[in-house]
């Protein structure tokens, strides 16, 4: 028995290490995934046993407004996030200054980040409070009235989408400051000599130094727009009425409280497909950068 | 450096510069201070309307002990550290042997394996949602703090392997050799010269997994029901619905929820920095 593994152990050891990650991690994650798909060509409520019904509820989907409203809003946060990486990028070159006491304010502009995006739902619902949270502060002070956006089907979603920039903006300034910290110093050098300034600068010199950066500021910021839910469900539940709902959120609602788990894993396929059409985009970007690189 | 840096010699212009950068980060965190002076507000200010106003009276502790005594706080807040530290060690271990395998090893299939990982990692949530609930009320696990547990080192051993295998990766090759040649095996390898090397890696890996730990709520409203095992976010949406405008009461919960993932941020702040920007591959 020891020799037989004294033999084998070359490969035997790694693995018997790697299984424990593999077997969780194809179990739990990869082998429901999959699943998924199957179940949405069934009719379920989550306990009795499922019955086929093929294409059924990608049929009802694509005759059901709710999709659309939903499809449409995360349109609405994947344009709108697209705002964090410049924000994120602006508020990198203002800190990135080296004077006392910048590093501590620095870090505070980070507090976002690890905020549970439970505590920045609660936090803007504050905000948004009609009469007496921080909007209708400043709108008082102008002499108006904050209209109640999260009750307002046309504001909601705006409203939802700018608490969610938040953190998202700050994520994207922590990676703009460390690329901010890699820029070449002989470019920026041999710039300021030929002249170039601020604007140009940053146009010419700096932003062709930070392409990388900003692919994966975009690759983060469109998945944090896709998987918009936590926000959502504390501030509006989809409401009012639907209006600030998304596939993620719609997905949740029909399986979790009207216990249609067929119908819901067909909307978590489509988004899944919507993402792997992004996740295909970023892999080949990866490929083509190492292949280059090579 | 850009932008240019202000010199030294400048000294007002720095101090200017300073108050400028004060008074974006005052905007900035404006919405967070609200909720922090809420929080300090007694209830009868809250409900007179008093709400920006100097306050009549100070409900500071009143509402902090409120919320520990008059509500489950106390038990989501454990809760959540029963679901975190489990799952970050988890993590930690599995990740730490598979990217180990990763990248020192070729085998056939070894990028696939790779791919898988990362790639997983991408998935919306949504989409394993269902199969996962089920797959805990099978096992008897469903509202379960155990059930979180399993779900989160299975999801996050995805991140935390590419993680770690680019780690060792950037190991130097000359150590490997040097223990092949001392006849150290593979597990000998791993203990000795593998896991004193990666501290760093291991430290930056678990800060960021217990801010996402701490912080999901998703997994938390799926798989749980009970107040006996919600952790702290899903119990401070509870909250909200319970008292609905009870704003000093949520506001204190709020900053409960915020202060863990904040004290740990700012304790470890140079590997929270460096573990995001080098795995900012997750999402």
């Amino acid at each position: 028995m020891t020799n037989l593994w004294r033999r084998h152990r070359w490969w035997l050891t790694p693995t018997l290490l790697i299984m424990p990650a593999a077997i969780l991690f194809a179990v739990v994650i990869l082998a429901s995934s999959v699943e998924s798909l199957w179940i949405s060509l069934h009719e379920w409520d989550g306990f009795g046993p499922m019955r086929w019904i093929g294409f059924d509820n990608y049929r009802e989907l694509f005759n059901d407004p709710q999709f659309y409203v939903s499809l449409k809003n995360n349109v609405i946060w994947l344009v709108m996030f697209m705002l964090a990486p410049p924000l994120g990028l602006a508020i990198a070159l203002l800190v990135n200054q080296k004077i006392r006491g910048m590093r501590f304010l620095k870090s505070l502009f980070f507090i976002p980040l690890v905020l549970a995006s439970v505590a920045v739902g609660v936090v803007f619902s504050w905000v948004y409070t009609p009469q007496f949270g921080l909007l209708a502060i400043i709108f008082r002070f102008f002499g108006a009235t904050a209209p109640a956006v999260l009750s307002d089907e046309h504001f909601v979603t705006f409203a939802v989408v700018t608490a969610a920039l938040w953190p998202q903006t700050a994520f994207c300034m922590v990676l703009y400051l460390a690329g901010l910290n890699n820029l070449s110093e002989d470019l920026i050098g041999a710039g300021r000599v030929d002249g170039a300034k601020g604007w140009n600068m940053l146009r010419h010199i700096v932003l062709p130094q930070l392409t990388q950066v900003t692919f994966i500021a975009i690759a983060v910021t469109v998945v944090g727009a896709l998987r918009s839910f936590d926000i959502i469900s504390v501030m509006t539940s989809g409401g009012p009425f639907g209006s600030s709902s998304v596939l993620a959120y719609q997905m949740f609602e029909q399986s979790i409280f009207s216990y249609r788990f067929g119908y819901g894993a067909a909307i978590a396929s489509i988004l899944f497909v919507i993402m792997a059409v992004f996740i295909v985009w970023y892999l080949t970007r990866i490929i083509r950068a190492e292949e280059r690189g090579a | 450096m850009y932008p240019r840096p202000i010199p030294e010699s400048a000294v007002w212009q720095r101090r200017l510069y300073v108050a400028l950068v004060i008074g974006i980060l005052i905007i900035w965190l404006g919405p967070l201070f609200a909720v922090i002076l809420t929080s300090f507000r007694s209830m009868q200010d809250v409900m007179g309307g008093n709400l920006w106003g100097w306050p009549t009276q100070f409900g500071l502790i009143e509402n902090y002990t409120a919320v520990f005594t008059q509500t489950p706080m106390a038990q989501y807040f454990l809760n959540s550290l029963i679901i975190t530290i489990p799952s970050v060690i988890g993590v930690l271990i599995l990740s730490t042997l598979a990217g180990y395998v990763l990248s020192r090893y070729r085998f056939p299939g070894n990028m696939l394996v790779f791919a898988l990982f990362v790639g997983g990692n991408f998935l919306p949530h949504q989409i394993m949602m269902i199969p996962v609930r089920d797959l805990m009320v099978r096992l008897n696990l469903y509202d379960t703090t155990m059930a979180l547990i399993i779900f989160h080192v299975a999801f996050q051993t995805g991140f935390a392997t590419l993680f770690m295998r680019n780690f060792i990766a950037a190991l130097p090759d000359e150590l490997f050799q040097a223990a092949r040649a001392e006849g150290a095996t593979p597990f000998q390898t791993l203990v000795h010269v593998v896991i004193p090397l990666v501290r760093p890696a291991l430290a930056a890996l678990a800060i960021l997994l217990f801010t996402f730990i701490w912080n999901d709520y998703f997994w938390a409203v799926v798989l749980t029901i009970s107040d006996s095992v919600k952790p702290v976010t899903a119990g401070l949406a509870n909250l909200r619905g319970e008292w609905v405008s009870a704003w000093n009461l949520i506001s204190a919960g709020t900053i409960v929820v915020a202060v863990p993932p904040v004290i740990m941020f700012f304790l470890m702040q140079k590997h929270f920095i460096a573990g995001l920007t080098m795995g900012a591959v997750k999402g």
